[in-house]
């Protein structure tokens, strides 16, 4: 998967989650900050993101990923090839 | 000091019959069933018939707001939203003239969240612990749907939930005017809701014998009062009241449904599921709602009974009446409406209610269904085609009793 493939997977969980349009998730964007996902958003966020990656997020990491460029290079770094 | 004075000025549902008031009052009127086979979510069960509520929620609501709820909580929702609507104290609120500190909630459920708490129960199962949703305790709590209602309208006074089974939807009413009455808040939406048509409860239910096993054509085997009845149908739905002081909706110039005049809250102490069959505890209820009520029992022109189908609990709720108005009981007009919306558990009080204001205001009793034969242990006049109520002052009497003995009366009464 591309980076671009992966904010584009991300950016339709973060739609059904938050129903956030999924163009406005971008690599740039703060998941609290600019695109309003409360803190248990983001674990339902996370815990899809892991089961369509095939990645494992620890609830250390979650407060890490602020950005959706933080959790696409997150996943890009941790996906099993 | 005079007693503050509780008045009914909106009203909402979404029941078996229609997803709002008016298609639920026309159904009700008309002596339509909401009972129907629930298909292939219900194979296999002892019982396969249901009477879900008429519109998903779902189509109506926000697909993120709903995703967040709970099925009883987004039932809630709807309902509360139409009563609020309909109250017009949606304007008064957007006009930024609604004190939200004044504002409180009354909504019950009586079994709560059971669909997310039996799907999350699958997912942990089947995929493990980290695939539970993380908001499925937010969404499955007795007070989510009231506390719902309290954040999406800004309500914050207090936001109780009254849980008492079947009766919970009435105490919620009760509950609601008490908060008014002592004082503590102008306005309060009160209500209940039920989503529990999923294969567990109805095993369950089946298998304390309290589901009907008739295996005849759907709609008629929610019989009231019928010497056929054999257990109640399964329903879902809310029923929502907006509540209000009458110098608050004076103030404002709102439309006045009717009064609630008075509540009257018992157990019974005798078993944590079958009534007492000399209906000592309900009577009880009865007789103080109506002595807190100040009326004469040939005040009371209609009774919307509890009237579940079963073979018990309908007996003892003629001799409750009997026993607390005398012959005055010979004299008034009784509607079993769950012959039509099958038996709504924790919403019911609260859609019966809108039922009884609904029909205090309209002056006409809704019919009961199915009453072939009546139980002549059953001595009431028993509506079975919709039936003028007298004009003037009149009082109604919404009934319910539940699982632990709970029984909850109120009067609502006629505002000229």
């Amino acid at each position: 998967m591309s980076t671009e493939e992966i904010r584009a997977a991300l950016a339709e969980i973060v739609n059904e989650v938050a129903g956030i349009p999924a163009e406005n998730v971008q690599l740039d964007k703060s998941f609290s900050d600019d695109l309003d996902v409360d803190s248990l958003s983001m674990v339902e966020v996370v815990v899809e993101a892991e089961e369509k990656f095939g990645v494992t997020i620890p609830d250390d990491e979650v407060k890490n990923l602020k950005t959706v460029g933080d959790a696409v290079s997150y996943i890009e770094r941790n996906r099993a090839a | 000091m005079s007693r503050t004075r509780v008045v009914v000025t909106g009203l909402g549902t979404t029941s078996p019959l229609g997803g709002d008031v008016a298609s639920t009052w026309e159904g009700l009127l008309a002596g339509r069933s909401g009972v129907r086979p629930l298909g292939d979510m219900a194979e296999g069960l002892p019982v396969t018939i249901g009477a879900p509520a008429a519109v998903d929620p779902t189509e109506v609501l926000d697909r993120v707001v709903a995703r967040r709820l709970d099925r009883s909580s987004q039932l809630a929702l709807v309902a509360a939203l139409e009563a609020w609507a309909d109250s017009g104290l949606d304007t008064v609120k957007d006009a930024g003239e609604l004190d939200g500190d004044r504002f409180g909630v009354a909504f019950a459920s009586g079994i709560g969240g059971v669909h997310t708490l039996l799907s999350n129960h699958e997912v942990l199962l089947e995929k493990g612990p980290r695939r539970v949703s993380p908001i499925s305790v937010p969404m499955l709590m007795a007070n989510a749907p009231a506390a719902t209602i309290s954040l999406k309208l800004g309500a914050r006074g207090p936001v109780n939930t009254p849980v008492s089974a079947c009766a919970s939807g009435n105490e919620a009413v009760s509950l609601a005017a008490d908060q008014i009455r002592l004082g503590r808040v102008d306005v309060a939406i009160a209500g209940g809701t039920e989503a529990a048509i999923h294969p567990l409860p109805i095993a369950a239910f089946a298998n304390m014998m309290a589901l009907s096993k008739n295996d005849g054509d759907p709609t008629t085997v929610s019989r009231p009062f019928d010497t056929g009845r054999d257990g109640f149908v399964l329903g879902e739905g809310a029923g929502a009241l907006v509540l209000e002081s009458l110098e608050h909706a004076q103030a404002r110039g709102a439309r006045i449904y009717a009064e609630v005049l008075g509540t009257g809250i018992t157990a019974d102490a005798h078993d944590i599921a079958q009534p007492d069959p000399a209906g000592r505890g309900g009577a009880r209820a009865i007789r103080l709602a109506v002595q807190d009520a100040g009326v004469a029992p040939s005040d009371i022109a209609h009774v919307n009974a509890h009237a579940t189908s079963t073979p018990q609990g309908d007996v003892a709720e003629s001799l409750m009446l009997h026993a607390v108005l005398g012959s005055a009981a010979n004299d008034l007009v009784v509607s079993a409406t769950k012959s039509m919306t099958g038996h709504l558990l924790g919403g019911a009080g609260a859609l019966e209610a809108v039922a009884t204001v609904l029909a205090i205001k309209n002056r006409t009793a809704p019919p009961t269904i199915n009453l072939d034969e009546q139980d002549p242990r059953v001595e009431l006049d028993v509506a079975t085609k919709p039936r003028d109520l007298p004009l003037g002052d009149i009082a109604a009497i919404n009934n319910s009793f539940g699982f632990g003995g709970a029984n909850v009366a109120v009067v609502f009464g006629s505002v000229s």
